[in-house]
């Protein structure tokens, strides 16, 4: 019993707490940060009572629009499945933050409560069974909508998103190899220890090629510019043609949600979980030898604000990156991804080995 | 990297796609970052002249014309307050979208044999060309009043007519000498 309101109330404050409201802020990010890139002012015009917040209203404003919008189901749609599709797309894209680690061991009344929604010990499996369950979502909504557009978006998404999951998967074998684990919360933890004494042990230093590869790939998971062959919102539009209110909105939804999947995962596997550079369970302990005593709470506070300093800053380049490129042609993607991501992810593999062997 | 280059193929390393993308993310960021010090810092107030974005606020913050810009046509008056038009048609003629119609009357002055009962023109057809400014010989219509906001839900809103025409209130204000030097306006 206490374990079940422990993890509801971890589901609450990560999942309810910070990962909505973040998908909520990034739609506010997108268009603002656009445009002071593009040398332009963005979105501003909804106001309440005269105030402008930046433009912050226009969340509110779309929220509002999507959920009083009729959703409309086609004619000939499979009415079950068409209804269902962005449930599991949404459901999916949510469930993967189960796994994440926020922060180390937060100790309540002397009971030691691991800061990760669902302790699972084969972590990285869980992982890709989400992601791998993320093209279903698109799929089946495709298929369902009884339209040629949608179908043959449906296919591009599916050709895209099982292409680059070969490329995630085998980029990560490499983190397995070198933390001989596949739960999370160890893989954040094994990050904290210290190389030559000073340096942090993230996983981006052991494994520069498997971050490039993971960023790459998982961005292309997101079916967000470049790799929007799938969606093409400007012209093509692809698998959610037919969708229209809450049932676009959750496809909407689904889209930043996974951006902010791959980024904490990116932040767990390769930029150090949670992990304050000599932050440990008792304090900071500084290679210069000083030792600053911190009680467990401010520690469990520092490590959840480093986990989000660093998952926002992942964010931030992840939406420069989807404002800078154009959109990369089909063949492009299928380049890239079996040609290019997939031999340097098996180069990886082959280079962990080499340098743990030599190491010992 | 030059012009000719990009008809090269393209190298392995090209082909990762990461140069490419550190070139674009850094001409991007430059204009994000720069940008935003510019917000930051107009909004303290420290800086104004340069701003952090090119964009006019249009409905608050109208743009300024150049001098020679055609806006809305007005008539003009003479001394006595009658209009200057002799309704010699001329504009009539030149005007290549046929958006103006006269009718004439005769004028009690001696001196002038004739002046507009009718002055009509209709802006759903109007070009904007400024023909009939040129083609009248006494100065009697000027497309300098500076509105440029001209919409209307019907079709007969946008005809405007001689009382109309003649008692415009022209926005001088909205020209400027020089638009690219005006103070607190984006000159990049």
């Amino acid at each position: 019993m206490q374990a079940l309101a422990e993890a509801a109330g971890k589901f609450i404050f990560f999942i309810g707490l910070i990962v909505l409201q973040i998908a909520a802020v990034l739609t506010w990010v997108e268009r603002k940060q656009s445009a002071v890139m593009q040398d332009r002012i963005g979105a501003n015009r909804a106001t309440i009572f005269g105030m402008r917040m930046l433009g912050m209203f226009h969340m509110l404003a779309d929220m509002l629009k999507l959920f009083t919008k009729e959703f409309f189901i086609p004619m000939g749609a499979r009415k079950f499945i068409y209804l269902l599709a962005p449930m599991i797309s949404l459901l999916f894209a949510l469930v993967g933050f189960a796994a994440i680690p926020f922060g180390d061991v937060l100790i309540i009344g002397g009971r030691e409560i691991p800061l990760q929604i669902a302790n699972i010990d084969i972590g990285i499996l869980y992982i890709f069974a989400v992601l791998g369950m993320a093209v279903y979502g698109v799929v089946l909504g495709a298929w369902a909508s009884n339209n040629n557009y949608a179908l043959l978006g449906g296919l591009r998404a599916s050709a895209q998103m099982l292409s680059y999951e070969v490329a995630i998967g085998i980029s990560l074998v490499g983190v397995i190899m070198v933390y001989q684990t596949v739960d999370l919360m160890e893989i954040a933890r094994a990050q904290g220890q210290l190389l030559w004494g000073w340096l942090p042990q993230w996983g981006i230093l052991w494994q520069p090629l498997g971050f490039l590869i993971f960023m790459a790939a998982g961005i292309a998971e997101t079916k967000r510019i470049p790799f929007d062959a799938p969606e093409g919102e400007s012209e093509i539009v692809g698998y959610f043609i037919e969708y229209s209110g809450m049932g676009f909105g959750m496809y909407f939804l689904t889209d930043f949600l996974e951006t902010i999947l791959i980024a904490s995962l990116t932040v767990t596997f390769f930029l150090g979980g949670f992990q304050v550079p000599y932050l440990y369970a008792d304090g900071f302990h500084f290679p210069w030898g000083q030792v600053v005593l911190l009680p467990n709470i401010v520690v469990a506070v520092l490590q959840f604000l480093s986990f989000l300093i660093k998952l926002i800053l992942l964010l931030f380049i992840m939406m420069a990156i989807r404002w800078t490129l154009p959109r990369f042609r089909y063949d492009q993607i299928m380049h890239l991804g079996w040609k290019i991501l997939l031999p340097a992810s098996l180069i990886n593999i082959l280079i962990t080995a080499v340098v743990l062997t030599l190491i010992g | 990297m030059n012009v000719h280059d990009k008809y090269k193929p393209l190298t392995w390393w090209d082909k990762t796609y990461i140069p490419l993308v550190i070139d674009g993310l850094s001409v991007t960021l430059r204009h994000f970052f720069r940008n935003i010090r510019l917000h930051i810092l107009n909004v303290l107030g420290i800086k104004t002249k340069e701003r952090g974005a090119v964009t006019y606020q249009y409905p608050e913050e109208m743009r300024p014309l150049w001098p020679r810009t055609r806006t809305l046509h007005r008539l003009m008056r003479r001394e006595d307050g009658s209009p200057r038009c002799v309704a010699c048609m001329m504009c009539e003629t030149a005007c290549p979208a046929r958006c103006i119609y006269i009718v004439a009357e005769e004028r009690p002055d001696v001196q002038i044999e004739k002046q507009p009962k009718i002055f009509n023109i209709d802006l759903g057809k109007c070009v904007f060309c400024g023909y009939c400014v040129e083609a009248c010989p006494e100065d009697a219509i000027r497309m300098d009043t500076g509105i440029i906001d001209i919409a209307s839900y019907t079709r007969n809103g946008m005809l405007l007519t001689k009382e109309q025409l003649l008692n415009i209130q022209p926005k001088v204000e909205n020209y400027v000498a020089r638009p690219d030097l005006v103070e607190g306006q984006p000159i990049y």
